[in-house]
């Protein structure tokens, strides 16, 4: 029966598998749904939001609802570009996110998924919260102004490394990334360069030491590339270590 | 006793079970006035746990704090009916003869005086919670009191029984609340007509979700029978913290023994042996009567095993307790919450009758849908049915605060028109109600002719009356700052679309804001509405959005220019540079009119 095991996105027809989610058969069909917290190789969050669609009329999370026969599925439309892009904008003004100044930019995947979705201006106030830069360890950094809350090193750490480096304190707009060890450091924690989590993060709060600029400006992995032809930046983390 | 040998004992007492984490804080947090780094330290040697976790799970919740709170934790009830009682003067009142500044420790550790979202106790406030204890029918004499007593450090144990006196204040009855009938009828009703039979009762009733979903109870009952597992569970949602409700405290102050008989009914049904009863933290007060409640039914063969000597008919009752946290009344949160973790709504579906507690069927219904499934079982479905209307059976017990002669518990048909409901609770020169919280509707007097029923004004209890005299503005004011405390943080539309929201309200209401401020609110307001992961995203921005349509001069005539204002205030900005210099004359300020 798997041949009527389709659905419609954007006037193409989408197959699925059982417990596939909209996100899951749009990934393996090429097209691309533009998301933040979202990793294949983890199960879904469906907490940024950024992948909204309409789906038979009410807006969704692609990557946590379950794919429907038959359902209409709308990825593109001008309100869902445009809620996406509010979203967005409140995810740049929560944290302190300068591109200009910051060694991710141009292979970092809110700047790329913010620039797919035509966001011109952070539009909204800034919040301009106090946050701290944690530098204690040997080969890897954490800037938490950078932290979107995607909790991919959460997950990476606690279902991958098995190691629980992670976690989240606080509640609502206090909500943070916080490190699981006596002084909260992450030089005083478990975590190593070669964890999963050293490399899933999304934006860059997590970021390898003594490397930040071997690759020029212009040479960048969204450089060249829109983000819906390159995928996501975890994708290239094996390349990039090799 | 040492900390070890408190903590031991508490463990000791849930098997050691992680799932319990919450239990045990909420127990460590109120024999030490915090959860001390040693009490973090040993929770997570005997619970597997990271200490991280532990931290998680007490940042989330507002009544567990890493660092001490004194003898005394003061928490004002913050809801706008306690502001419009004069909760705020009298905080300061207390606050200024205690020489505190609010939520700050006193330097001498004795007391903390501070605020926090609805207690529940709206028909006679102003209310506090001392030590998790409710205070209710504050005015200045019994604030002077409450100083005295911490200056004299009394422990709160010997403070006048009175304060502690809170009223049921049942101002009209109807099918529930006239209920005579004995302990057990609904069950023995349950044994003679077995399980199938009696479902198709709760069935054909119409029971609908007191909690304000409206989700039809027997569908809900069969989903989670029909779900295959070695373990069904029964909750009963009594984390009742839609500011302005107040009826779920009522009904388990004095029916709680049918409350827990309507647990055990859907027991029977869907073949559960265990419930639970979540309780809001803010309702510690009843937790001992209730304890005695479940003793005295386990005693009399209502509880426990082979209930009403029916063989395999095994199921009990245990409390846990909240620890202030709204988002846990919404029925996935509190499953998470039941866990012991953090209060955050799971993805959906699966849905809680076939993947709830410990991923198991569960039911999770309102305290009111309980009780009215156990009168069901006992007079039956039509008895139910003829009252109300065809899409919503029975009655709705709602909680009237505000502006009105008669606050209280009022049971009405579904169907009554709110201005029936205004005339017999002596409101006068209403402006508007706000029905079903601070998620719900905003009603102006031109609606008043409408009806509370699902299919019309759709209410989970709680009626709140403003006169002609109130700024309307301050409700939203108080509902925007309400929900960015509320807000569960793990979606962006509410985690950082409340916070927007509230600075724009704030903007609003202190004379800065322009004509294009409301239409970012709008835009935001939508935004949180369609997107939001739970129901608390998607219903915070309903006070911006209703009193944006129907009450607009509220805003416009606090507008300071019909255009644009930037959000960046001149003076404002300086307040750091006075607070330094510890200047405020007026070369300290730029005017900027």
């Amino acid at each position: 029966m798997s041949g009527n095991n389709t659905f419609n996105l954007d006037g193409k027809t989408i197959a699925f598998e059982d417990g596939d989610t909209i996100m899951d058969a749009a990934l393996r069909a090429g097209e691309y749904i533009p998301h933040l917290c979202h990793n294949p190789e983890f199960s879904p969050h469906g907490s940024c939001r950024v992948c909204i669609v309409e789906a038979n009329g009410r807006q969704v999370s692609a990557c946590t609802q379950p794919a429907m026969v038959n359902m209409q599925v709308d990825n593109s439309s001008d309100e869902i570009m445009s809620d996406r892009r509010a979203l967005l904008q409140m995810l740049f003004v929560e944290g302190n996110h300068v591109c200009p100044g910051c060694e991710k930019s141009g292979a970092c995947q809110l700047q790329a998924v913010a620039y797919y979705c035509n966001m011109l201006s952070p539009h909204f106030t800034h919040f301009f919260p106090l946050r701290t830069v944690d530098a204690s360890h040997a080969d890897t950094a954490i800037d938490f102004n950078r932290c979107i809350l995607c909790e991919l090193c959460v997950r990476a750490s606690r279902d991958v490394d098995h190691k629980n480096v992670f976690a989240i304190d606080g509640r609502g707009i206090n909500s943070q990334l916080v490190i699981n060890s006596p002084s909260g450091e992450l030089g005083d924690s478990s975590f190593a360069a070669t964890d999963k989590a050293a490399h899933v993060c999304p934006v860059g709060a997590i970021l390898p030491k003594h490397t930040a600029y071997d690759k020029p400006i212009g040479e960048r992995l969204y450089d060249k590339k829109p983000i819906s032809i390159v995928g996501d930046v975890a994708a290239h983390e094996q390349d990039e270590e090799r | 006793m040492s900390i070890e040998e408190f903590v031991s004992s508490i463990t000791a007492s849930a098997n050691n079970q992680p799932g319990h984490l919450l239990q045990y804080l909420y127990e460590i947090q109120y024999q030490y006035s915090c959860i001390p780094q040693q009490a973090i330290q040993l929770l997570a040697e005997k619970l597997s746990l990271t200490e991280s976790h532990i931290h998680g799970v007490i940042g989330f919740y507002s009544f567990l704090h890493d660092s001490p709170r004194g003898n005394y934790d003061i928490l004002f009830s913050d809801s706008i009916t306690d502001h419009m009682l004069g909760s705020r003067q009298l905080l300061e009142q207390l606050c200024s003869t205690l020489g505190v500044t609010p939520a700050i420790p006193r330097e001498d550790g004795r007391v903390t005086v501070d605020t926090t979202s609805c207690t529940g106790i709206c028909d006679q406030g102003p209310a506090m919670l001392v030590n998790g204890w409710t205070i209710a029918g504050l005015d200045q004499n019994r604030i002077e009191a409450i100083a005295r007593l911490i200056e004299s450090d009394t422990a709160v144990e010997q403070w006048p029984q009175e304060f502690f006196q809170v009223e049921d204040n049942i101002q009209r009855r109807d099918i529930l609340l006239s209920d005579d009938s004995n302990n057990g009828d609904a069950l023995r009703a349950l044994i003679e007509q077995g399980d199938d039979a009696m479902l198709e009762q709760i069935e054909s009733s119409g029971l609908r979700g007191r909690g304000g979903a409206g989700f039809k109870t027997g569908m809900k009952w069969r989903f989670c029978k029909q779900a295959e597992a070695d373990q069904h569970y029964v909750v009963c949602n009594a984390d009742e913290g839609e500011p302005g409700t107040f009826k779920d405290r009522v009904l388990l102050n004095a029916y709680a023994d049918k409350v827990f008989e309507g647990m055990t009914l859907c027991a029977g049904i869907i073949g559960a042996s265990k419930g639970y009863l979540y309780l809001r933290g803010e309702y510690r007060y009843l937790r001992t009567v209730l304890e005695q409640k479940l003793q005295q039914l386990r005693e009399t063969g209502l509880l426990g095993n082979n209930i009403l000597g029916k063989d395999g008919f095994d199921f009990d009752i245990e409390i846990h307790m909240g620890a202030g946290a709204y988002i846990c009344g919404e029925e996935s949160s509190l499953i998470e919450s039941l866990e012991g973790k953090r209060g955050i709504p799971r993805k959906r579906p699966p849905f809680p009758v076939t993947h709830g507690y410990q991923n198991k069927p569960t039911v999770v219904n309102n305290v009111e849908t309980f009780m009215s499934a156990a009168l069901i079982a006992i007079h039956g479905a039509d008895w139910f049915s003829s009252v109300g209307t065809e899409e919503s059976s029975g009655t709705k017990l709602l909680s009237i605060s505000g502006d009105c002669e008669k606050p209280g518990i009022y049971e009405y048909p579904f169907g009554v028109l709110i201005q029936d409901i205004l005339k017999d609770c002596g409101a006068k020169n209403t402006q508007a109600v706000q029905i079903a919280g601070a998620a719900g509707f905003t009603i102006p007097a031109a609606e008043f002719e409408r009806c509370v029923a699902f299919e019309d004004v759709s209410s989970g209890g709680s009626f709140m009356v403003f006169n002609q005299d109130r700024d309307l503005l301050d409700m939203v004011k108080n509902f925007a700052h309400f929900f960015v405390h509320e807000s569960c943080g793990f979606c962006t539309p509410c985690r950082v679309g409340s916070s927007l929201m509230k600075d724009l309200v704030d903007k609003v209401h202190s004379g800065h804001a322009g004509q294009y401020d409301l239409e970012v609110m709008r835009k935001i307001g939508l935004l949180m509405r369609s997107s939001s992961h739970c129901g608390l995203g998607t219903t915070a921005p309903n006070p911006m959005l209703d009193t944006l349509d129907k009450f607009p001069q509220i805003y416009e005539k606090r507008l300071k220019h019909s255009g644009y204002e930037p959000a960046f205030d001149l003076d404002a900005a300086l307040q750091d540079a006075r607070d330094i210099t510890g200047r405020d004359d007026a070369g300290a300020h730029i005017r900027t009119e």
